[in-house]
């Protein structure tokens, strides 16, 4: 089975260039084929996460394994770490800044968005180490979401 | 209709042609709030907002909508329109508030 691999570097330092992983693999994805409804859950749930790795991370690396049935998302970084996911995933549960909530995001709304445009998503975090976040999108269906 | 279309229709200002000629407006989408714009905008929908940075233009391009409606004549600064340029964003520009821009969509969309 062939598996496609690509990975982004994501820059901790410049809110305005957060975007640029999901917006490359988009073109890819779309110039592979791959039908719009997957290709727009993944730029969303891969944006999101982009989002909150410039925000609470300060950067880190997006790679991404695409075989034929499934498009799978590792976001590394080694930020702060999140103290309680739990609490994390609830929706309007937020510790952005007020200069990034001025631009539209910190709303508490990250998490909750990227659970929501992946079929499968797990957090792995450790208080002052980083946190990886895992996603699966699948391709022409796939097994149905546990939680739908 | 298209962006376009609906802009010459109703007084709005074309800032950005992008896509607009070619795309048709389905449905809309009023809001401010990035994420909640990028989990709730459908494909083809026009994004009417007060918010004008440059992740508004990510937002519209990882959506899909079919433009983006600034509104109160807010403008949007120049990296912004560089972006919506490379990416092809259509941006239409109002001196209305939100709420009378989304009338216009409405009426033109036969929901009101």
């Amino acid at each position: 089975m062939s598996v496609l691999k690509w990975t982004y570097e994501v820059d901790g330092t410049d809110f305005t260039r957060a975007g640029e992983a999901s917006s490359n693999l988009k073109k890819k994805l779309r110039a592979l084929g791959i039908p719009a409804e997957v290709i727009r859950k993944v730029s969303i749930a891969l944006y999101e996460g982009e989002i909150n790795m410039v925000i609470h991370a300060d950067g880190g690396v997006i790679t991404i394994e695409m075989s034929p049935d499934r498009i799978d998302m590792i976001l590394a970084d080694h930020g702060k770490g999140i103290p309680d996911i739990e609490q994390a995933m609830q929706a309007g549960w937020s510790t952005a800044a007020d200069e990034v909530r001025s631009l539209g995001f910190g709303a508490g709304m990250g998490l909750p968005n990227m659970k929501k445009n992946s079929d499968e998503m797990r957090i792995e975090s450790t208080v002052g180490v980083g946190t990886t976040v895992y996603m699966t999108v699948y391709i022409n269906g796939g097994p149905k979401k546990a939680d739908a | 209709m298209t962006p376009i279309a609906f802009a010459e229709k109703n007084g709005l200002r074309v800032i950005n042609v992008g896509c607009g000629q070619e795309r048709s407006i389905e449905g809309a989408y009023c809001g401010d709030l990035l994420s909640m714009v990028m989990g709730r905008a459908k494909e083809n929908d026009a994004f009417v907002t007060v918010m004008a940075n440059v992740n508004t233009i990510a937002v519209a391009v990882l959506a899909d909508v079919a433009c983006v409606i600034l509104c109160e004549g807010i403008h949007f600064d120049d990296m912004s329109l560089t972006r919506a340029e490379q990416q092809e964003v259509c941006v239409l520009e109002s001196d209305e508030p939100a709420f009378a821009v989304a009338l216009k969509l409405g009426k033109e969309l036969g929901l009101c």
